[in-house]
């Protein structure tokens, strides 16, 4: 970035207008589908809409406190954050795993690299519909596989049996998002500077030690911006469990936002569901507040 | 490094793609004694076949699912190779209409995509170029991403209720402007930055309004950066499950809906669930093969420059 000064000398007041009337129709749009909805769901929050009865008398905090003893909310939390505590390493790990393979000289390494790209852009409930083939009790290779391995015919219920569906999910998540981390994380390798590991390695550092003392602090500032952009859609995450279990068996791998879904189009509990935004949209802020501070990423 | 075109042998899904990534950026391997060296590279190859058929192989199994015919699909133990090209998976879907879902799918991607840019930069440009709003607007706009789709979409559902705009093209083309704006804005505010401003200062001499700079120094020079942005808005408004579920019901159901309306309680269509996704997912592997080194900088939400 070049120094604010040299950028910024003088902006004319005819450029001002210029510029008011080219972020106008953006900044109208957004306050349309950003701002409107928040206000909105603030304000029927505090009321009593359901699907039965619309009733837009102030209900104080009646809505916020039903919050504090709804269990499904809580355990909907809980899965969210497991899904959450348990992909986001496993995708950093094999993604800077895989980006140290195809780091150095390796014969055929763009066509590798082309070909590792599809998982990410396929769309995450196809990706999710793609897993429910693969593991299909019977007609999937999933369990074929498995069955080679153990020796006899496995018949595993991927998304019936609780021990099994939250490997179920992770499977489909993982194998998805990896190679986002991989890509991003191989092309911040490639930019660190070889003069500086090298250095290192006359010294006589190990590979490790080079690692985390001259790589890693090189590769930070991307790398945190991958694990942010991971992190904000595993707290969001909808589509794959809704491909492939759907929150089941019971409620079992309710996401947030599926337990959201299911209250506000299945239940119609508009007020309630309103405050359970309002609780979303907070632990995501405070999140994201805390993550950008830590990671050092705020300018 | 040629931008290879290069195509995926994974049975009968051939995607082209080039290289994404940082293409021709290679480094030579470390100095090692020769024969180690070839047994250590031996090694990595095999390592890298091993990984890219473990991810690939959930696509190649998509690919064939299209294909099989129902006695291969329902067949035990699973068959993993077709004996022949059955393309009736696919003529089902074309003669049940089913297919038109994939031509909203595109309608909406198309038209959120061209209005999300044109807009998408013109704010990028004031707020890069004329510094409206400072740091902060610019940290607003890109904050409107962080919100759970599932959350905003509640209000929006009932705001579309009243407006009588639930289930329409202009309904959800409104709602994906929306939503893709702060990536279109974020994105190319870092293409613009890259811009040398001498440009638009020598055509400001040489008598060109602003308009005329806009059209004819900011949009030629940022063509690349606006096309990878536009790609990536294509496949975000393609892919979105969220707001095509809530919004829609029979005029505008889009491909992902359309794929869940195959799962069913005891059976699912496995043949149309393939189809129909294979018919959903080769648009996007075309339009990210066009990207090439631009992917990362998109991907990574302009973390690593291009």
């Amino acid at each position: 970035m070049r120094p604010a000064a040299l950028d910024a000398p003088r902006i004319r007041a005819s450029d001002r207008r210029f510029g008011l009337l080219l972020l106008a129709p953006s900044v109208l749009l957004l306050l349309l589908v950003g701002l409107f909805p928040l206000v909105y769901t603030l304000v029927v929050s505090f009321q009593q809409i359901t699907l039965f009865e619309v009733d837009t008398s102030f209900a104080g905090l009646a809505n916020y406190r039903m919050l504090l003893s709804d269990e499904r909310l809580w355990e909907s939390l809980l899965h969210t954050a497991i899904l959450f505590s348990i992909a986001l390493p496993l995708e950093l790990a094999l993604g800077l795993a895989m980006a140290q393979l195809f780091l150095e000289r390796l014969p055929g390494r763009q066509i590798f690299i082309a070909l590792l790209v599809l998982p990410t852009v396929i769309a995450p409930l196809v990706a999710g519909a793609v897993w429910r083939l693969l593991l299909d009790h019977r007609y999937g290779p999933v369990n074929q596989i498995v069955g080679w391995l153990w020796g006899e015919e496995a018949v595993l219920l991927w998304t019936v049996n609780p021990l099994l569906v939250y490997p179920a999910i992770l499977m489909a998540e993982v194998w998805q998002w990896t190679p986002f981390m991989f890509l991003i994380l191989l092309a911040a390798l490639t930019n660190v500077d070889r003069s500086l590991t090298e250095a290192a390695e006359i010294d006589g550092a190990g590979f490790w030690l080079t690692f985390r003392k001259v790589v890693l602090p090189a590769i930070w500032p991307v790398m945190a911006v991958a694990l942010l952009i991971r992190g904000l859609d595993l707290a969001r995450i909808f589509d794959v469990v809704y491909a492939l279990t759907g929150g089941g068996p019971g409620t079992m791998t309710e996401t947030i936002s599926i337990y959201t879904y299911v209250l506000g189009f299945r239940q119609f509990e508009t007020s309630y569901t309103g405050a359970i935004a309002f609780l979303v949209i907070a632990i995501l802020t405070v999140l994201v507040v805390g993550a950008v501070k830590r990671m050092g990423l705020a300018r | 490094m040629t931008e290879a075109g290069v195509h995926a042998r994974t049975g009968t899904e051939a995607a082209a793609v080039p290289s994404p990534a940082a293409a021709g950026i290679e480094r030579p391997a470390r100095r090692l004694r020769p024969r180690r060296r070839t047994v250590v590279l031996a090694l990595r190859l095999l390592a890298a076949i091993l990984v890219t058929v473990v991810f690939l192989f959930p696509i190649y199994w998509l690919a064939i699912m299209a294909f099989k015919t129902a006695d291969e699909i329902f067949a035990y133990p699973p068959v993993w190779w077709p004996g022949s090209l059955n393309l009736s998976n696919f003529a089902v879907l074309f003669r049940d209409g089913d297919w038109e879902t994939v031509r909203n799918s595109l309608v909406l991607a198309t038209s959120s995509t061209a209005i999300a840019m044109v807009l998408g930069t013109f704010a990028a440009y004031a707020l890069e170029r004329f510094r409206i709003g400072g740091e902060n607007l610019a940290v607003w706009i890109i904050s409107q991403r962080m919100l759970p789709p599932v959350v905003i979409v509640f209000p929006i559902f009932l705001l579309y209720v009243a407006l009588g705009w639930v289930d329409t093209f202009h309904g959800m083309i409104v709602l994906y402007v929306a939503f893709s704006l702060p990536y279109v804005i974020w994105m190319m505010r870092g293409y613009i930055h890259d811009i040398p401003i001498e440009l638009e200062e020598s055509a400001e001499l040489d008598g060109c309004s602003r308009w005329q700079i806009l059209w004819r120094v900011v949009f030629p020079m940022a063509r690349t950066g606006l096309f990878a942005t536009a790609v990536f808005t294509f496949v975000f408004v393609w892919n979105d499950f969220v707001f095509a579920l809530v919004l829609t019901r029979t005029e505008v159901v889009t491909y992902t809906v359309q794929v869940t309306h195959y799962f069913g309680g005891q059976s699912n269509f496995w043949a149309k669930i393939a189809a129909m996704s294979m018919l959903g997912t080769l648009p996007v592997f075309f339009a990210v093969a066009t990207l090439q080194r631009y992917f990362v900088r998109g991907l990574s939400m302009g973390a690593v420059k291009g």
